[in-house]
């Protein structure tokens, strides 16, 4: 084994430590948990490290789309903000509301940042090489997301805050709903493909269809993709449905009675969180560490798997920095009466396509049509719907006499 | 190996827990501890506080959890489904189809007792 191997597939590094250690006359049991914590470290390391990264970028992006200039005083283009926040953070004093619920309102932020922690593990960036390649790896992701539900309505209620506790209750809310759509439109990419292991649904879409099309999962099921981006602007808390940290209305949500590092953790799960939902969106729809020549040389991966990610994020961004909120009733409405009905027709589009003929190339074609379809068909029902309850509310007013509109 | 895979979520997850704990412990070293009656007086606005926030709230909320809880579970059921989907034969296909279309029955059941609807 020499260096160039490593560099060409990084992926080897782990198989070759662990041979290293058992060489050594290490227990297999000793190997394994070295090999683990190492891994453990060094995916807690990234976490964190590409938070200072992520926050400094999505604030300047922001300021740049809305014309501002955003961040431009420590450092080069701003780039030391971040760390000047955490030095600040770390030195502000920690305010523990009276009356507040101590236990809960202390372990609401280690929640949050167990969360994206958890997550982290199934990203695979480059081909094997991944956390934790789980059998289970979707279920599993949408549990952990779970967390992020019960940590943020932990904070609220312990916060004994009222804004905070109608923050708390908007997250579950909100939170909840949008899991639904976003499961089922993984369920249907996970139909297509076979298997929830993220290393192996990465894998899968390497097969080309017809010989020359890239099989991605976006390619496949269009709608799909579309509900999981839907609902992963909800799952990480971005304008339209940033309900649960609406300034105006509610001040800042559950976080509100928090102050120093505690805050921060808040402030690290939101931007990691949305960073974390575009790499399972580029890691299920858009064959995550595949692209040309990836075979011959497996760390090309790593700079496809970024490339993707970080363009899906610059689109969270770009929705987040465009859009004004939605109203609650309008958020809900959406997800249950239009997101949820709609992912079901799309898991039996894809439960039906998979099997109509024994080609995989001919039926991803129908797949595909038929998503192009149940997107257009309810594009035309949302339409109609919009304009009857217009019509309605133009009716309702009182008449005008010189207006001809 | 599906195992050992489960050591390394277990080491992620205490490490994870402990962490966010680890920065509170080094932020207390180096902050401020002076609090006072106004500064650690519930925030509201300004104004002083009024009342206590953990009153009634709303049961839409409640009805929304219900809902989910009957879908989150479908989903888990059906994950496995979707798995062993590509070495099931029609039947099961068929089966995977009944058990969607009564979930969508109460979708409709609930759309119709105006449960999904926010007042």
């Amino acid at each position: 084994m020499n260096i160039f191997e490593f560099i060409r597939d990084p992926s080897q590094i782990g198989p070759w430590f662990h041979q290293l250690l058992l060489s050594a006359g290490m227990q297999e049991w000793v190997a394994n948990l070295i090999g683990d914590v190492i891994g453990v470290l060094l995916i807690v390391g990234a976490v964190l490290t590409s938070a200072i990264f992520l926050i400094w970028l999505e604030r300047k992006i922001a300021a740049r789309l809305q014309d501002r200039v955003g961040p431009n005083r420590a450092g080069p283009y701003g780039l030391l903000q971040t760390l000047a926040d955490i030095v600040k953070l770390l030195t502000k004093e920690d305010v523990t509301p009276d009356g507040a619920d101590r236990v809960s309102f202390n372990l609401a932020p280690a929640l949050m940042v167990m969360q994206i922690i958890m997550v982290a593990a199934i990203i695979p960036i480059s081909a094997g090489l991944i956390g934790a390649n789980l059998s289970v790896g979707l279920l599993y992701f949408i549990a952990m997301s779970g967390i992020a539900s019960i940590g943020a309505l932990m904070a609220g209620w312990a916060s004994n805050n009222k804004y905070a506790l109608l923050g708390g209750f908007r997250v579950v809310a909100q939170l909840l709903s949008y899991e639904i759509p976003l499961a089922f439109s993984l369920l249907a990419a996970v139909i297509w493909t076979g298997t929830m292991a993220t290393n192996n649904l990465a894998m899968q879409q390497g097969e080309l269809l017809f010989g020359f099309i890239p099989g991605w999962n976006i390619l496949v099921m269009p709608f799909a993709a579309l509900i999981f981006f839907i609902a992963t602007l909800a799952e990480g808390e971005r304008a339209p449905f940033d309900l649960l940290e609406a300034e105006s209305e509610i001040v800042a949500g559950p976080n509100i009675e928090y102050s120093g590092l505690k805050f921060a953790w808040f402030y690290l799960q939101f931007f990691v969180n949305s960073l974390l939902l575009a790499c399972i969106f580029t890691t299920v729809f858009l064959g995550g560490w595949q692209g040309p020549f990836v075979d011959q040389f497996p760390l090309l991966g790593i700079v496809y798997f970024f490339v993707k990610s970080l363009l899906v994020l610059l689109a969270l961004m770009w929705v987040r920095a465009t859009y004004p909120r939605l109203r609650i009733d309008q958020m809900m409405t959406f997800c249950w009466k239009v997101l949820v009905p709609v992912t079901l027709v799309v898991v039996l589009i894809v439960a039906i396509g998979a099997r109509i003929t024994p080609d995989r190339s001919i039926n991803a074609v129908i797949i595909s049509g038929a998503n192009i379809v149940a997107l257009l068909v309810t594009l035309g029902i949302i339409g109609r719907s919009l304009r009857r309850d217009v019509q309605r509310r133009k009716a309702a007013l009182p008449g005008r006499s010189t207006a001809q509109v | 190996m599906a195992l050992a895979n489960f050591q390394f979520i277990l080491i992620l997850a205490l490490v994870g827990i402990a962490l966010p704990f680890i920065g509170v412990g080094v932020a207390w070293l180096l902050r401020p501890k002076k609090p006072n009656k106004l500064k650690t007086s519930t925030y509201e606005c300004g104004v002083e506080t009024y009342g206590d926030a953990w009153s009634q709230f709303k049961a839409q909320y409640y009805l929304f959890a219900l809902i989910f809880v009957i879908f989150d579970i479908e989903a888990v059921f059906l994950f496995p489904w979707a798995v062993a989907y590509g070495g099931l034969g029609f039947y099961a296909l068929l089966q995977a189809l009944i058990f969607i279309f009564l979930l969508f029955d109460g979708l409709v059941y609930a759309w119709k007792t105006d449960a999904l609807s926010w007042q």
